[in-house]
């Protein structure tokens, strides 16, 4: 299993952290490892599971009431009897265990959003999650991966979980990025290239000039997908925007890890992004990418503005800038779903959502809901959607013919306006 | 562990979505969710699946989200055993830690009937055998680890021995 020929070779970041948190020297691609967890993570439908599953080891305790955050994000507020019966699981939990980090709604956010902006994932750290995006937080130089609720449980009793070291695919992007794209477009490109299991159990790590000059909403956009090409997952290592970003966030001290120059990838993919056009994801599957012009035109009843993937305050931003003074085509249902509180109150308080619910759009408080057609905007027969979330497999907004298209939230924005799929321009 | 059964054939890249929709994960039980397995890919499928089948998927076999009602699901619709070419890992990892044998067979089952065809699959040798053609496949067998896990009836049971080994 070891491939030992590579011992001449330095470490990716990704290798590098599972090495020092499972107290080894060293550790290459195949190796299985058991490593401490600083953070593990569940949600209303993941953690229920996990609560049965750790009530069977029979021990009275979790590891560190510190190290678990619970969110209860998918359906709530709580949607019906049985999801209220979910939710009120992990509150019991919660209460029982004294977890410090479980988030009730009014302070709730969609966890991917919130855990970084709460300070909660820093550089150099293992992080799982009972949701298959916890892959997100490799934007802040984290190892962060999704797992099951099974090994949440595990890891909420022993405070530790195995993995099998992955190897490294590395993305580098060069040139910038045009006007009206932003790191969904970069992401949805890459996913478009290598296809939903081009990075299957791997490590996706993102570099290049046109990173480095990326937000960290944009950023941890992209991280947020790496799962959709199979990722294991898919990080970004920390530089000045990492560190800016964590000011006034984090106060416990951190060890950002990097890749040795000399690391050994599995394979190396370089993208000139200059040229870039928007992209698009058609359904029914995330790699079924095309630039915007192939969609243009495709008649859409409703839009979703959120998710873990583009909710942040900088796709909002994007967004009302689109829709500013415009209105959203009467026969569309624009839905705008800040990620998190303190992007509602921002939201707010930048006027954009005045900008939104000007332009007759809807605008909820905090929620999965619509993304993995869960409430707030489930499809009926035959309707079709463009959603700046992550996924569009057959069924998954709403009925089984319903369909999904995915993009950043310029084109969202724009295309709720025009009615129909276009390029942010046409709109403005 | 040896299984014999009915052959049910998937594509490649099954996401966990199609597998258990979202709209089901209100409940953790998992008859009550094999009521509802793949039933937007194949409507009649929870009728058609009886205990003791076998999945037989393409590549990446439950790609998409961590839900470990899926894996649950297809266990609680008696399903013995999912062979695949390649599973997403998220999948893979929850099938292990609840019990739920699977077997990685990178060589394609060719010339099988759909829910008629009848496959032998030996979870330790690794390898499959089409009952009616008399063909064997070989499959990727597991680390010593996994099967460790897979023998004690998932990580719980694992997990409760090791910290049983430390007292």
């Amino acid at each position: 299993m070891d491939n030992d020929n590579r011992t001449d070779y330095g470490s990716t970041m990704v290798e590098k952290i599972l090495a020092v948190k499972a107290g080894k020297d060293k550790v290459v691609p195949g190796n299985l490892v058991n490593t401490k967890i600083d953070l593990a993570l569940g949600n209303d439908i993941t953690a229920p599971v996990a609560i049965k599953e750790f009530e069977r080891f029979g021990i009275d305790k979790v590891f560190d009431p510190e190290k678990i955050v619970l969110v209860p994000d998918h359906f709530t507020p709580n949607k019906d009897i049985a999801s209220a019966e979910q939710a009120l699981l992990l509150r019991r939990f919660a209460e029982k265990y004294k977890i410090k980090h479980y988030f009730e709604i009014g302070r709730m956010g969609i966890e991917h959003a919130l855990l970084p902006e709460q300070g909660l994932v820093r550089p150099g750290e293992v992080i799982i999650g009972a949701d298959s995006h916890t892959c997100t937080y490799g934007a802040l130089g984290a190892f962060a991966t999704g797992v099951g609720s099974t090994d949440l449980a595990a890891a909420m009793v022993i405070g530790e979980a195995w993995f099998k070291v992955p190897s490294t695919l590395r993305f580098e992007y060069e040139g910038s990025l045009p006007k009206w794209l932003g790191g969904k477009d970069l992401i949805l490109y890459t996913i478009g290239q290598i296809g939903v299991s081009g990075a299957r159990y791997r490590a996706m790590e993102f570099a290049g000039p046109a990173i480095a000059a990326l937000s960290m909403d944009g950023r941890l956009t992209m991280t947020n997908m790496a799962i959709e090409a199979g990722g294991k997952c898919g990080y970004i290592q920390p530089d000045q925007v990492t560190f800016d970003y964590l000011k006034g966030r984090v106060s416990v001290p951190y060890e950002p890890v990097y890749s040795d120059l000399n690391a050994a990838y599995e394979q190396v993919y370089r993208y000139d992004i200059t040229n870039l056009e928007p992209q698009i994801a058609f359904p029914p599957s995330p790699d079924n990418v095309f630039p915007v012009s192939k969609a243009k035109g495709t008649q859409i009843q409703q839009v979703v503005i959120g998710s873990c993937t583009n909710g942040r305050i900088e796709d909002l931003r994007v967004a009302a800038s689109v829709i500013k003074n415009k209105r959203v085509d009467p026969r569309v249902r624009l839905l705008v779903i800040p990620a998190t509180q303190q992007i509602y109150r921002q939201a707010l308080e930048e006027g954009l959502l005045t900008a939104f619910i000007d332009a007759e759009a809807v605008v909820s408080t905090p929620t999965c809901g619509p993304c993995l057609g869960g409430h707030m905007g489930i499809l009926a027969k035959g309707e079709r959607a463009l959603a700046t979330t992550n996924r569009n497999f057959v069924g998954r907004m709403g009925h089984p013919e319903s369909e999904v298209y995915l993009s950043g939230p310029a084109v969202a924005a724009a295309s709720a306006v025009a009615g129909k799929i276009v390029h942010p321009e046409e709109v403005l | 562990m040896i299984f014999e059964g009915k052959a049910w054939l998937f594509g490649d890249n099954i996401d966990t979505d199609a597998i258990i929709a979202a709209r089901y994960l209100s409940t953790t039980d998992p008859k009550e969710l094999a009521n509802y397995l793949m039933e937007d890919i194949r409507p009649d499928f929870p009728s058609q699946v009886s205990a003791g089948d076998i999945l037989v998927g393409g590549e990446n076999f439950g790609c998409g989200s961590s839900r470990e009602h899926a894996p649950l699901a297809i266990k609680g619709a008696g399903v013995s055993c999912v062979v695949a070419r390649s599973f997403a890992r998220i999948f893979y990892r929850n099938a292990i830690n609840i019990g739920l044998p699977i077997l990685e067979c990178q060589e394609e089952l060719s010339d099988l009937n759909n829910g008629s065809d009848l496959l032998k699959v030996d979870l330790e040798q690794g390898l499959v055998t089409h009952l009616r053609t008399g063909k064997i496949y070989k499959a990727e067998p597991f680390p010593p680890f996994m099967q460790d896990i897979i023998n004690r009836g998932g990580l719980v049971e694992y997990v409760k021995s090791r910290i049983n080994d430390l007292k």
